[in-house]
């Protein structure tokens, strides 16, 4: 009998250990996107909160039903009306996709150098990669504005280098939030990719060289494809809030398309229409749960097969 | 049967020597690891490097493979020079001790891995990686991931990975570590009779003497970046040159003496015969006699044979044979095997019981160093 108590108990503290990340997720994730999935289907209103309907508990069943019948989809027929928003969507996810594929380009020797390094240099350079993470991000993106405007640092330079004669305007371009959104996520692409390189097994590049292939060959078909799972990581990292990036575009870039998330500022801040604002987040997540999914079936695919 | 044929056939000094280290040393840094050592393997041998960790073993099957370069000395190849020639274009494929298999690929991936290097055609490719997959008994498990196999599956995708290529020379590194002691047993028979059917030349890495006698060849006793003695497993095991690889290679009881005749030597024991040395009268040496060529019995046995008197210390029941260590007049410790040819054997002497142990003067093996 005592026996099987003290497995009931044990069976207890498991499943309130296993339940406490569900409840953190419902409180802080759930909860607060139901609201927002909700917001998305009312409409606006002069009023305190900015929209209808809300619901009237006093009024009781009566007030639940008129609740329900007066939600809309007035503000998802919007956002696929107007083509504002597609563009804004896809213009945040090219920005994204380039963005990536550059951090990948840049990342990958970087993260490849750190992990052939002697072992006792390593963690330094490791610190060296996220050293930039001590400064707040809005301050280093300021500091962007300093370097890359009319008079700023790197006209300053080019101009003394003889390389360009008058100064060129960096600043509110493509290339200005390209350059703010591949210094700012550099990190998340090179961890992941080190963690991924640097564990790798040395002796399978020699059992590759041993079976006939050279060194330059060996990168392509043993290293590359062991660090597959880091890229990923790494991309989806990089991917996902750079979609939804805000602070940078809006602090680098010009007046032209904006991203997704100077939209959904627009919409909520200047224009004080919540539920399109939330319907823009709920369609962005949507989005998003494309990669966020493929991602996720990737970590499920690298535990299952148990890593030597 | 055919590996006795075998022996002798190979290594004779009329074969064609395939690979020959000659006055190698290699150093890293202040450690040299390979000590102007020179070595001779013939075509069709299989050669077994043996010797205690550190000892170099490793660095030289690496030296071969063309993963470290000596620092002085040339490695032969079919005559030709090989230090200069990078590891990918070496005839020599190696199975390393912790496999190094492609976790990325499946077994078929992993197994054809060497031939795709040399671009073969597709045919081909999967003709040969069905000859492995049948040689190696893989069959049904191409599409596996290395992740799934056992062990000793994935001991077997090894070795068929690099015999593909059908190169010069095999080099296998402490290819059975990995394993437990049965399958060690079986994998071990498995690797001669895969030897024996391709007739290559495989060079076996280990520290494990007993694998060496077993499949090898020929042994090379390695010991601090040098070769101490090179022969047959029968020749070192019976013969061996010091009291350091007799008592390297199997059990061994060692007694110090002075030579006082051609065949005989003066001991704490007393006179003991020995076979014909031609070592000086009054140099010291000693006996080195191996537990199993010791007959134990209760009473002093007649004949031409040394005998000395004991009493029973402890007793290691094996169950093939029983280990005994008797104490002698000089306080030492005497190891001698007993077959258990009957079940009663094993009762037949407890501790504290007085034995005779006796053994004929040919049986040990006079040292000098």
């Amino acid at each position: 009998m005592k026996n099987r108590n003290g497995k009931a108990e044990q069976g207890w503290g498991r499943r309130i250990v296993l339940l406490a990340p569900y409840l953190w997720l419902a409180v802080f994730f759930l909860a607060p996107f139901v609201l927002v999935l909700k917001i998305s289907f009312s409409q606006t209103a002069l009023a305190q909160p900015p929209y209808l309907p809300v619901i009237d508990f006093a009024a009781g069943w009566e007030g639940i039903r008129s609740f329900f019948s007066q939600l809309t989809l007035d503000s998802y027929r919007l956002l696929s009306s107007d083509l504002l928003y597609l563009f804004s969507y896809l213009r945040s996810l090219e920005i994204a996709a380039i963005s990536t594929l550059v951090l990948l380009l840049i990342g990958y020797p970087i993260a490849y150098g750190i992990a052939r390094t002697p072992q006792e240099w390593r963690p330094l350079l490791v610190i060296a990669v996220v050293l930039p993470f001590w400064t707040s991000f809005l301050i280093r993106v300021y500091a962007w504005i300093n370097i890359l405007q009319r008079d700023g640092l790197l006209n300053g330079l080019l101009t003394r280098l003889h390389i360009i004669d008058s100064p060129v305007g960096w600043l509110s371009t493509d290339t200005a939030i390209y350059i703010g959104v591949i210094y700012s996520y550099l990190p998340f692409m090179v961890l992941p990719l080190y963690a991924s390189l640097e564990k790798m097994d040395e002796s399978l590049l020699e059992a590759a060289a041993d079976l006939g292939c050279p060194r330059w060959k060996s990168f392509w078909l043993v290293t590359v494809p062991m660090s597959l799972p880091g890229a990923a990581a790494g991309a989806l990292l990089s991917f996902i809030p750079i979609v939804g990036e805000f602070v940078i575009p809006d602090l680098l870039g010009g007046s032209e398309t904006q991203m997704i998330g100077q939209t959904l500022w627009t919409e909520f801040f200047s224009n004080r229409d919540w539920p399109v604002a939330s319907a823009i987040a709920v369609a962005l997540l949507a989005i998003l749960l494309v990669p966020i999914l493929f991602y996720e079936r990737l970590q499920q695919r690298s535990l299952e097969g148990g890593r030597q | 049967m055919m590996s006795e044929e075998k022996r002798e056939s190979v290594a004779t000094d009329n074969t064609p020597m395939l690979v020959r280290f000659d006055t190698v040393t290699k150093r890293f840094g202040s450690f040299t690891a390979v000590e102007s050592l020179t070595l001779d393997i013939a075509q069709g041998e299989f050669f077994a490097l043996l010797g205690p960790s550190g000892c170099g073993k490793t660095t030289l099957l690496r030296m071969l493979a063309g993963f470290e370069t000596p620092t002085e000395g040339r490695i032969l190849l079919d005559g030709d020079d090989i230090v200069d020639v990078p590891p990918h274009r070496r005839p020599i494929n190696m199975m390393f001790q912790n496999y190094a298999l492609f976790p990325h690929l499946t077994v078929e991936g992993n197994i054809a891995f060497g031939l795709r290097q040399d671009r073969a055609s597709r045919a081909e490719i999967s003709q040969r990686v069905g000859d492995m997959l049948t040689l190696t008994r893989l069959q049904g498990f191409e599409k596996r991931r290395i992740q799934q196999l056992s062990g000793g599956q994935r001991q077997r995708v090894a070795l068929a990975r690099s015999l593909i290529k059908q190169p010069r020379v095999l080099l296998l590194d402490e290819p059975l570590a990995a394993l437990d002691k049965k399958l060690r047993a079986e994998t071990q028979f498995e690797l001669m009779e895969v030897q024996r059917k391709l007739g290559m030349t495989f060079i076996i890495v280990t520290h494990d003497q007993e694998e060496a006698m077993i499949v090898a060849d020929r042994i090379a006793v390695m010991d601090r970046g040098r070769i101490v003695q090179v022969g047959p497993p029968a020749e070192i095991y019976e013969s061996p040159n010091s009291r350091w690889v007799a008592e390297f290679i199997g059990d061994v009881t060692i007694i110090e003496g002075r030579a006082v005749a051609r065949d005989a030597m003066a001991t704490a024991l007393g006179r003991i015969g020995v076979s014909d040395t031609d070592i000086a009268p009054g140099q010291t040496a000693w006996i080195a006699l191996r537990p199993e060529k010791i007959t134990m019995s209760e009473h002093r046995p007649g004949g031409d044979v040394n005998a000395v008197v004991g009493t029973v210390f402890e007793v290691g029941y094996r169950g093939d044979v029983s280990i005994y260590k008797v104490r002698l007049s000089d306080r030492s410790l005497m190891k001698v095997a007993v077959a258990n040819v009957d079940a009663r054997a094993r009762a037949r002497f407890e501790p504290r019981n007085t034995v005779w142990l006796s053994w004929p003067p040919q049986a040990g093996v006079v040292l000098t160093k």
